[in-house]
């Protein structure tokens, strides 16, 4: 009698369900060692990984304000810019930064023969997306609660953003981190290139403030696109807001497709 | 079975590639082992990493028809400030075993004591060598990759080591690559010498040992890059 398994399932799908077996397994084998690894288990513990985006989106919005970096009179609520800005900062930069030292903290593992690269990079942008969204979402519930900043105009859109981001980051980090495989430079060079992208990066100003030449050209920036229109479902009207989702898709899906192919070339070159 | 099908392995250096060895091929039986036998820098050590997995061959390929372990007694997995224990779960993790059975195996293998629930940064090297062998020895496979000059210890730990290898799991395979033909001609049925990137295969394991032991005195080992 055939298992049910089989008649489920088309027989060249089962090797793949194995696979997929063994690659959760190795993915939370993975995900416990990194968090343990990665803050211990002193004192807050494995709270930091929500933690320390938070303090971090806690200095700028600080700072930010004493500034008062909003532009006059446009209506928006400091804090609430400053939290929805520096939080996308940290979906595009931090999971790129940890992807492009992944490949030299863990290459031991790989004597594990089940364990890839592509394992490490998808726990380190899990964990990167997980503790981002949770400090946005704290900080947002908080700030909102004490009535600092007013409660989002359009969720949907909020969470389409940064959804949005998360791809890009993700995209993003694959391919930096597969490159470093390659080249030490490229783990050189991103370091220089994520603090250039930062104030161009949409966090720190509306594209409507700008004038419309550099509008233009910040515009080919797809992380922009994607601050925007989190924007725009925070705050609704009150500001007029460039985005193009579908421009930013498609960057993400290029992004997508060059990191997955750099991944899987970095795994036949890697040498110890 | 175990199967290297015309396998090499070149490295990329600053004075040009330089050829670890060429077309290599040998086959592994289920329950039968062998023996590699070559001087610091034959590619011993490279051999080990290629047949585990962890490296691919620049050529050729390696099928694995048996469950093949990862290169016995390596400790470089070892995250310092996680303890013992927290490597156990780890390697358990990866290859879905439960560890709880296994902790008293390993407590009274490593004699680690209150140790083994302490960070790995606080162990010494013997410390360390013994939680990495007891690791090896948690996870069931049919073959085991040895090198020998990864399992240093003293007397008595390498007594216990050969114990837990060559008696409890007598029924499995298992390639030993070392630098010392006497420890090949003891635990080997099958020898074969690795030299100058060639792979030689003899009828006897005392063929092989003499072999080698001739090579050692002919040529003093040099390692050179060549530009292709």
């Amino acid at each position: 009698m055939a298992s049910s398994a089989e008649t489920i399932f088309p027989s060249n799908l089962k090797p793949f369900l194995k696979c997929l077996r063994i690659q959760l397994r190795v993915l939370h084998a993975l995900m416990m060692r990194e968090l343990i690894t990665r803050y211990g288990r002193d004192n807050l513990g494995v709270l930091w990984l929500v933690g320390e985006p938070m303090i971090f989106t806690l200095g700028v919005t600080t700072l930010w304000s004493a500034a008062g970096l909003t532009h006059g009179g446009s209506g928006i609520p400091i804090v609430a810019f400053a939290v929805t800005g520096y939080s996308s900062v940290l979906m595009w930069r931090n999971a790129t930064s940890q992807c492009s030292a992944g490949i030299e903290q863990n290459k031991p593992l790989l004597f594990h023969r089940s364990v890839l690269i592509i394992d490490v990079f998808l726990v380190r942008i899990a964990l990167e997306v997980i503790g981002a969204t949770s400090s946005f979402i704290f900080l947002s519930c908080f700030f909102i609660f004490i009535g600092w900043m007013p409660a989002p105009d359009n969720l949907l859109m909020v969470m389409g953003g940064w959804f949005m981001l998360a791809w890009f980051g993700s995209s993003l980090a694959l391919l930096i981190g597969g490159g470093t495989a390659f080249s030490h430079l490229v783990h050189r060079l991103w370091h220089p290139a994520a603090y250039l992208l930062f104030p161009m990066s949409g966090a720190a100003f509306m594209v409507e403030w700008l004038p419309r030449k550099l509008q233009q050209v910040v515009l080919f920036l797809p992380m922009v696109h994607g601050v925007e229109l989190l924007r725009r479902g925070y705050f609704g009207n009150v500001v007029k807001t460039h985005y193009d989702i579908a421009y930013m898709a498609v960057c993400c899906l290029f992004l997508t497709l060059c990191g997955l192919y750099v991944v899987r070339e970095a795994s036949r070159t890697v040498e110890f | 079975m175990l199967s290297v099908e015309h396998v090499s392995k070149l490295y990329e250096t600053r004075h040009g590639p330089f050829k670890v060895f060429e077309d290599i091929s040998f086959r592994l039986e289920r329950g039968r082992n062998i023996g590699i036998l070559g001087r610091n820098g034959a590619g011993k050590s490279t051999m080990i990493r290629l047949i585990s997995g962890a490296e691919r061959p620049t050529t050729g390929r390696i099928v694995r028809g048996m469950r093949v372990s990862w290169p016995l007694a390596f400790a470089g997995a070892f995250a310092p400030h996680l303890t013992g224990l927290d490597n156990l779960k780890f390697v358990c993790r990866v290859y879905g075993v439960d560890y709880r059975p296994l902790v008293p195996f390993i407590e009274e293998f490593t004699e680690l004591g209150t140790f083994f629930r302490e960070p790995v940064l606080h162990y010494s090297h013997g410390m360390m060598t013994r939680l990495a062998f007891a690791l090896s020895m948690a996870i069931e496979f049919d073959c085991f990759l040895i090198d020998e000059a990864m399992v240093v210890g003293d007397a008595r730990f390498h007594e216990r080591c050969y114990h837990e290898l060559f008696e409890k799991r007598r029924d499995r395979s298992f390639i030993l690559v070392s630098h010392d033909a006497s420890v090949i001609k003891k635990y080997c049925e099958r020898a074969v010498v690795l030299l100058d990137g060639r792979l030689h295969e003899f009828e006897s394991v005392d063929a092989a040992y003499a072999f080698y032991n001739e090579s050692l005195v002919k040529k003093p080992p040099v390692v050179e890059a060549w530009r292709m």
